[in-house]
């Protein structure tokens, strides 16, 4: 691991104040359950990191308003154990399917969203566009788990993020603070598909970190997540669905359609969710939003599984909340 | 003919066989046991492999001047040099060592090592390709049995089909390494070995080929290793690190320690071979196997390995047409080492699958068909018996369909078996058993317990022989300097230990017999040891407890030698064991999740020492098996030539909650009279092909590879 400074200040603008406004000097420490293997690997190498643990105010999971707020450094098991968040079922769900303990106690709801991809060739050096001699490594070689949609280059890799999907479909929001205040927007405007070598998969400047989350209530709301794993022991989703229905009798008035797993961000599917509105919400709905879903599917080499299981997962997601 | 030495016969046995609690498990479970990664010397220091970062070439320059700089740096050993070329990524290049953990990283992450690349080739299940990149080489072509074209034309229903499973690593549980502290002559080192004897030798054979240290004597090193994490065959050798911590030791006059990084340890300390292949098999009408025809590809890194043993249980020669080809596919990734039952796993995935597909285009129930072709193996009694109590344990009868579970909702059920061979002869061992004049009794052998049970078998065998109890023995193993005792590999361990251990007891015992002959003033002969007590068969009234009779001793201490083999010495073991599983699956054909509702075993190993370490043996092998068959694959990038997944997290492993119910019997009381007979591979190598099966009775076709991942399952499915 490279030599580091380390700091913890005790308010939000003094971290931020104390992050570089360029990418990769530096690095904020919430959970670490990402970034210390990161560093130990080289794969981030910050000269100073910069832990929220101080920080006043970015702890615990509470009712706002008619909504939920969950603090920047309120950890997975938090949300859990939360009375606050009992009404999201989705989100619940998609926090249960991290299954490791040691993970959900350490690592923070706001890290969930913003831990970077798990891609290999991310994680042993290549860059986030995977990139080796020129040339992207991903479409001809290894990309079982990698994008079937939004794939069309240079960036290959999935969002990692278990819970944003439920996020975003419950319309979460979130809240950054930079060094010159605060701002808020919906938590899928966290999320971008990189362009470039210098581009990351999240929005933040390097200088901003995240507050809190906040979710509106999910009253007159059905929900559910489906993850498709291959191990009940601790294993990243294959493809996860997480769906939110608004119904107007037994019909659906609003759906709102997320997929992890599938693409660089957490892909919310227009196709899908038309394809719910007007109808009862249930397997044959679901597995219609399912197919809708991944009609633009463009799987790569050896992921085609992928197009097939994102319909099941939708599937099944609508028949949970329905 | 009957010996003194022979095993006490079933009525006579107060603790062979029976259930008896692992004697380290309590130490284990406190964190008393130490084991080589625990070993934290006086002002010792750390070291760490550089490795090489491409796949195929030549070094042409390292430099270590910023290395050397960094703080902490403490020196550093060449494994290759300038000149030298690297066969696969993770090669070891140099050891170097710093005064923590911390700055070795960041110092071995200082050296700059450069290399002319050379064409690679990582790739092994595409043979076609493999071969274009001129990869492929001939490994074997046999031809046995009757004549194979007259069998062909004699089989009523046929099955050709594709199979195969990819390479795996042992990645052991702690990683491959050591503690040496080289002080003056002596060298002491702390190894994660299965060979705790064969070690010394192997060192000073690697120190003294270096003309700076020169001639090291065997008897200066001394290895200690009373607890070690897992080798399942790839902890045999001192290995380049053991050599070069050993130099950095003197180097440095400190203790060091060096034990390999995950992503090492899976990248270069262990591999199983693939294997990959097209398989016919036919038989007639009734059922009867008449022919096997292989045509099979694997690698095993660059210097190839052997090949899979095929047909593999079925394949007596006089009966069943058969012909194997096999081919060697080299390629740029870390070198095979034995794994646990080595080539067995491949051909039982290699000869039960293809049998159950024939079975079901036969549309005969496999226990039928499996039996019916008892006789074709070595064991067709062992066999019958076993299949018929592992379908009663895993409930065969009631739960077993003809392929493709019929039943509504999108998960399906499943059975499948497979049948397994090993050997399991006892290996060389010495022993030495001392009776204390206080009543103390020590086992002393330089064995080793890889997990495996060793500490609680002689405790077993030493109170059984002396009528003590297993708290009352000491067994003293782990160190080199005890009587010499062979390596832990192919199941040798227990037959050769006990043999030793029974006999040094019964000899031990005897010159206690002789003293407490001439105070109870009755003959050595007319004594027993028993219930804690030595006494005259003839007159009950001459009787001392083991202590009193120990204390005749004054202050002389009894040594009982034994030795394995030893013609005079009764027959105390053999080799040549049948095993069955039996798998129960479900399998979620819109995921292609494949889950384990219970696997049964069944295995014969002669006479059982201790039935829970034994028993432990068969639970570990399915452990392991579902791991191999559902989810573990060493990934590598054709480009980079990198292993992509050196690492727990995509290097999967089920948890405890992927392995489902284990139902384990051991066959006792049956074959008891051959003595004893290893454990460790053979429950090792069924799993895979049962799981297989399983699913391809749950789903109705077959996956062809393991592992079973839900691409693979999902593929099947549509091509269906």
């Amino acid at each position: 691991m490279q030599n580091f400074e380390y700091i913890a200040p005790e308010s939000a603008i003094a971290a931020a104040q104390a992050l570089s406004p360029k990418p990769g000097l530096t690095a904020v420490l919430a959970g670490g359950t990402d970034l210390l293997s990161l560093m130990k690997e080289r794969v981030e190498t910050p000269t100073r990191v910069v832990s929220l643990r101080n920080v006043a105010g970015l702890r615990g999971v509470s009712k706002q308003g008619g909504g939920l707020r969950i603090g920047a450094m309120a950890t997975v098991q938090d949300l859990l154990d939360s009375k606050a968040a009992a009404g999201y079922a989705s989100l619940l769900q998609a926090a249960r399917g991290i299954t490791a303990p040691q993970v959900r106690a350490m690592g923070t709801v706001a890290g969930d969203l913003l831990q970077r991809p798990r891609c290999w060739y991310y994680r042993n050096g290549y860059g986030l566009l995977a990139m080796h001699d020129g040339k992207a490594l991903v479409p001809s070689g290894e990309n079982r788990y990698h994008a079937i949609l939004g794939n069309k280059g240079p960036a290959y890799f999935v969002s990692a993020s278990s819970l944003a999907p439920a996020l975003i479909s419950l319309g979460a929001q979130v809240t950054v603070a930079g060094p010159e205040g605060e701002r808020s927007m919906a938590v899928s405007d966290l999320f971008q598909i990189p362009s470039s070598a210098s581009e990351r998969e999240n929005t933040l400047e390097p200088n901003e970190i995240v507050t809190e989350i906040t979710v509106p209530s999910a009253s007159g709301w059905k929900t559910g997540t489906y993850e498709v794993r291959q191990r009940q022991l601790l294993d990243w989703p294959l493809v996860t669905a997480s769906v939110a229905l608004r119904m107007r009798g037994n019909r659906v008035s609003d759906a709102r359609v997320v997929l992890g797993h599938v693409a660089p961000i957490p892909w919310r599917s227009s196709e899908a969710e038309t394809a719910l509105n007007g109808q009862a919400a249930n397997e044959s709905s679901g597995e219609a939003a399912g197919k809708a879903a991944v009609a633009a599917a463009t799987p790569l080499s050896q992921n085609e599984a992928k197009v097939h299981l994102a319909t099941i997962a939708v599937k099944r997601a609508v028949a949970m909340a329905g | 003919m009957a010996t003194k030495y022979d095993w006490p016969a079933a009525d006579d046995r107060s603790l062979i066989g029976k259930r008896h609690n692992r004697v380290d498990g309590p130490a284990k479970a406190r964190g008393a046991a130490k084991y080589s990664y625990d070993r934290n010397l006086d002002g010792m220091l750390y070291g760490k492999l550089v490795t090489s970062t491409v796949p195929h070439g030549r070094i042409v320059g390292i430099d270590t001047s910023r290395a050397e700089k960094a703080p902490g740096y403490k020196g550093h050993v060449n494994i290759l040099n300038v000149g030298d070329e690297v066969q696969w990524a993770g090669t070891e290049i140099l050891a170097i060592c710093a005064d923590t953990e911390e700055h070795v990283r960041d110092v071995a992450a200082a050296v700059t090592v450069l290399y002319e690349s050379m064409p690679h080739w990582v790739k092994d299940e595409d043979v076609e390709k493999a071969g274009e990149a001129n990869r492929v080489k001939p490994a074997k072509d046999d031809t046995k049995g009757p004549d194979l074209e007259e069998a062909w034309k004699s089989a009523d229903a046929t099955v050709e089909g594709y199979y195969g499973l990819a390479v795996i690593t042992h990645c052991c549980l702690e990683p491959h390494g050591q503690v040496v502290d080289w002080t003056g002559d002596d060298i002491t080192v702390y190894a994660s070995t299965q060979a705790v004897a064969r070690i010394p030798g192997d060192l000073a054979n690697g120190l003294s080929r270096d003309e700076k240290i020169g001639t090291v004597a065997a008897d200066s090193i001394h290895v200690i290793t009373p607890y070690m994490g897992g080798g399942f065959g790839s902890k045999f050798n001192i290995d380049t690190w053991g050599i070069a911590c050993a130099k950095l030791s003197k180097m440095t006059g400190k203790p060091v320690k060096l034990m390999l990084d995950r992503d090492e340890e899976l990248m270069v300390a262990g591999g199983r071979p693939s294997d990959f292949g097209n398989i016919k098999v036919g038989a007639k009408k009734d059922g009867t196997l008449v022919a096997y025809e292989s045509e099979t590809w694997s690698t095993g890194g660059i210097a190839g390995r052997g090949s899979p043993p095929v047909p593999y249980v079925y394949n007596n020669e006089e009966r069943l047409a058969q012909k194997a080809r096999h081919l060697n596919v080299s390629t740029n990734i870390g070198p095979a080492r034995a794994w646990r039952a080595p080539n067995h796993p491949q051909a039982a995935v290699l000869t039960m699958c293809p049998m159950e597909d024939l079975a079901a285009k036969l549309d005969m129930n496999p226990v039928d068909f499996f039996k019916k072709n008892a006789d074709l193996t070595a064991r067709p009694e062992v066999y019958r018996y076993e299949i018929d109590k592992c379908a009663e344990m895993i409930g065969w009868a009631d739960k077993w369909h003809k392929r493709g579970d019929s039943g509504s909702g999108p998960v399906k059920r499943g059975l499948g078996m497979s049948l397994h061979t090993w050997g399991g002869r006892p290996h060389d061992s010495t022993c030495e058993v001392r009776i204390q004049p206080d009543g103390g009794v020590s086992v002393n052998t330089a064995s080793q317990d890889l997990g495996v049970g060793t500490y609680t078998t002689l405790s077993v065998v030493a109170a059984e022989t002396l009528g003590l109890q297993i708290p009352d023995i000491k067994v003293n193993i782990g160190s080199s300097k005890l009587p010499i005792s062979g390596a832990s590999g192919g199941s040798t361990t227990v037959g050769g230990t006990s043999a030793s251990t029974r006999r040094a007891t019964v000899n031990a015992l005897d010159e206690l017999k002789a003293v407490v002959a001439e105070a109870l003033e009755t003959e050595a002969d007319d004594l027993v040891a028993k219930d804690g007590k030595v006494f005259s068969k003839s007159d009950s009234s001459k009787s001392l407890t083991w202590a009193e009779a120990c204390r005749k001793l004054g202050n002389r201490t009894i040594t009982g030698q034994g030795k394995q083999p030893d013609r005079n010495g009764g027959k105390l073991n053999d080799s040549g064991v049948g095993g069955v599983q039996m798998a129960d699956v479900s399998v979620d054909v819109e995921t292609g999740v494949v889950s384990i509702n219970k696997i049964a075993a069944v295995q014969d190993v002669g006479l059982v020492i201790c039935l829970e370490q034994c028993e432990s043996q068969v639970y570990g092998s399915l452990i392991q098996g579902v791991a191999w068959a559902l989810y573990e694959e060493s990934i590598y990038d054709q480009t980079t030539g990198k292993m992509l997944n050196p690492d727990m997290e995509f290097y999967k492993l089920p948890g405890a909650g992927d392995i489902g119910e284990l139902e384990v019997h051991m066959v006792q009381n049956k074959y008891d009279d051959r003595g004893v007979i290893g454990i460790g591979e053979p429950p090792a190598i069924s799993p895979g092909a049962a799981i297989s099966n399983a699913v391809a009775n749950a789903i109705g076709v077959r996956v062809p590879t393991l592992p079973l991942t839900p691409d693979k399952v999902l593929a099947a499915l549509a091509n269906a």
